[in-house]
């Protein structure tokens, strides 16, 4: 134990970390201007990603609520387990291609991928701590003031370091890699499934206006009628607009069917409870996406063929490479 | 020509030399000097102690304060010929529990006589939006909202009997940025040209500012703490912003 503390070190990246934009996908929005990404950057990010040690009762690391075989986001937790067996309002959301959103949280609060963290951080059903005890132990203990001098050129850690830092871990999940992807990148040898292809073709007609590729987001927000009245306000509590009560951010479906469960709140825990509700469960709440209410029908009426198929083409954007790329394991 | 005459000669290209050197003062277009400003923290005209001392505000409700901080920021100064300079990275913020924020020093402003100053009451919508910021805009500092990501420009908190609010708090945090509720404000003031404002590379003048933080209860609408004692962000900002504007600050003097 002693010697195991004592000789507390990263091991040292092989391979240069680099951020690449996907052949398929568009421009960023997180430029790592002003966050030079680096090797040391990178790797004291996922030190810090997966460092309990930071929260107030030293057993909850950002890793505990955003584990990467579920997509980093939280398998089997309806809403985050926080310190003090607390829990959280909202469901733990999936954690990859960041550097492609402009806004972050169910409601959209937080506008900077590098001010993220602080939420959770200080969240009392989270991490029920703050930036200066962070900032204040991470300066006394080793070899936490060597590697941010490694990373940023100086020892003296501050909450901005420790921020840039996580943010070069976080930015660089990129899941580009599932089978969607290596069909649209070269159709000539990597081809789908007749079922495949058909929940493609289902997916593109009745789910992309909001799920709409590449990120399979639009980045929007609305509300899919879960609930006539939504206990949970979602935008509105942003925005402060009556007609933003009970819009959620508009959730990628990449990686989906390792990231049960499903919604804001995390009510559904299989793909087929969600088509269910897409189908039989939308209710007219106050502000419904228009999508879900044409020609006075409620829903997407989706038969249990149709249903199959389109989780059959759900499956194909599960990313292997990213759930089992080491450069993102806890070292 | 004798001794008395060369001594006379250079007597009178001396005075004639100092005397013109006084009343048309040339200033190096490379000068630079520097400011110091203060803000003395009141509630209406009284020195702000914070947590033991009462205060009324214009409704008649009585309230004591145990919070007060505030963000200033990009500060701009004009000179009497109009040319403007804006002080970069410019963020200040004041707390009154903590008397080495109320002096705030900035160097390297060009040397000129400036006759007003300008600046934002709070931080603008850029670094609002932009990544982890230090110094000043730190988000330890305890002035940025993070479920709603930006800063908090005002911040008062206290109590009041008045409050109905869990223990009578007061909690009055301002900010966001964007419309309807942007509670982004410029205060400007000008200066007396008689005494303006002398930056020289060899002086440090200072700007005394008075803070008033009855300000944010009176104004274009007098607040009862029955009906708003908490506001974070939205429209009750608004309202609260919209009476600081003018009165949170008020220029007293300069010591050149």
């Amino acid at each position: 134990m002693y010697a195991c503390s004592k000789t507390e070190v990263i091991k040292p990246q092989t391979e240069d970390i680099r951020f690449v934009i996907p052949k398929n996908f568009p421009d960023a929005v997180y430029k790592f201007d002003g966050n030079t990404l680096t090797n040391n950057g990178f790797a004291l990010g996922k030190k810090l990603f997966y460092d309990a040690r930071l929260s107030a009762d030293k057993t909850i690391s950002c890793g505990s609520c955003h584990q990467q075989f579920a997509g980093f986001a939280n398998l089997d937790h309806k809403v985050s387990h926080g310190v003090n067996n607390c829990l959280g309002k909202r469901n733990a959301p999936v954690l990859f291609n960041l550097a492609w959103q402009k806004e972050f949280f169910w409601d959209g609060g937080a506008k900077n991928l590098e001010i993220v963290p602080i939420n959770a951080i200080t969240d009392v059903c989270e991490m029920g701590t703050d930036l200066n005890t962070i900032v204040s132990f991470l300066n006394r203990t080793n070899p936490y003031p060597q590697l941010f001098a490694n990373a940023f050129g100086t020892a003296t850690i501050t909450s901005q370091h420790f921020l840039k830092a996580l943010a070069q871990f976080t930015a660089t999940m990129v899941s580009a890699n599932s089978k969607y992807d290596k069909v649209m990148r070269n159709p000539q040898q990597n081809v789908f499934t007749a079922d495949e292809q058909q929940g493609y073709q289902l997916f593109k007609d009745k789910c992309a206006s909001c799920h709409t590729e590449p990120l399979f987001t639009n980045l929007n927000y609305t509300s899919n009628g879960l609930d006539l009245n939504s206990a949970d306000e979602g935008r509105k509590v942003i925005t402060g607009l009556p007609t933003d009560k009970g819009k959620f951010r508009i959730p990628t479906l990449r990686n989906i069917e390792l990231s049960s469960p499903y919604m804001h709140d995390g009510r559904f825990n299989t793909l087929e409870k969600v088509l269910e509700h897409y189908n039989s469960g939308v209710q007219h709440s106050e502000n419904l996406d228009a999508s879900l209410f044409k020609n006075s029908q409620l829903g997407i009426q989706l038969s249990s063929i149709q249903k199959q198929q389109l989780i059959g083409f759900l499956k194909t954007l599960t990313d292997d490479e990213f759930i089992k790329n080491k450069i993102f394991y806890e070292n | 020509m004798n001794i008395k005459n060369i001594m006379i000669l250079l007597f009178t290209v001396l005075i004639v030399g100092f005397t013109s050197c006084k009343k048309d003062e040339v200033i190096n277009s490379t000068e630079k000097g520097s400011v110091t400003i203060e803000f003395e923290n009141e509630v209406n005209g009284v020195p702000l102690v914070l947590n033991s001392q009462n205060y009324k505000n214009a409704n008649g409700d009585s309230y004591n304060i145990s919070v007060f901080k505030y963000y200033i920021s990009n500060i701009k100064l004009t000179k009497t010929d109009g040319t403007i300079y804006s002080i970069p990275e410019s963020y200040v913020l004041v707390d009154a529990s903590k008397p080495s924020s109320f002096l705030n020093s900035f160097k390297n402003i060009p040397a000129g006589d400036y006759t007003k100053i300008s600046f934002i009451i709070g931080v603008d919508k850029e670094r609002n939006l932009a990544g982890a910021q230090t110094g000043a805009l730190d988000p330890a500092l305890g002035m940025f909202w993070t479920w709603n990501s930006g800063y908090i420009f005002v911040k008062l908190e206290g109590t009041s009997p008045q409050s109905t609010a869990t223990n009578n708090v007061l909690t009055f945090h301002i900010g966001g940025i964007v419309d309807p509720n942007n509670t982004i404000r410029i205060f400007s003031t000008d200066f007396s040209t008689g005494n303006p404002l002398r930056i020289r590379a060899d002086k440090n003048p200072q700007i005394h500012f008075s803070a008033n933080a009855g300000s944010l209860f009176t104004g274009k609408q007098n607040i009862s703490f029955a009906n708003l004692n908490f506001t974070m962000g939205g429209a009750n900002s608004v309202i609260v912003a919209d009476n600081y504007v003018s009165s949170l600050f008020e220029f007293e003097h300069i010591h050149n």
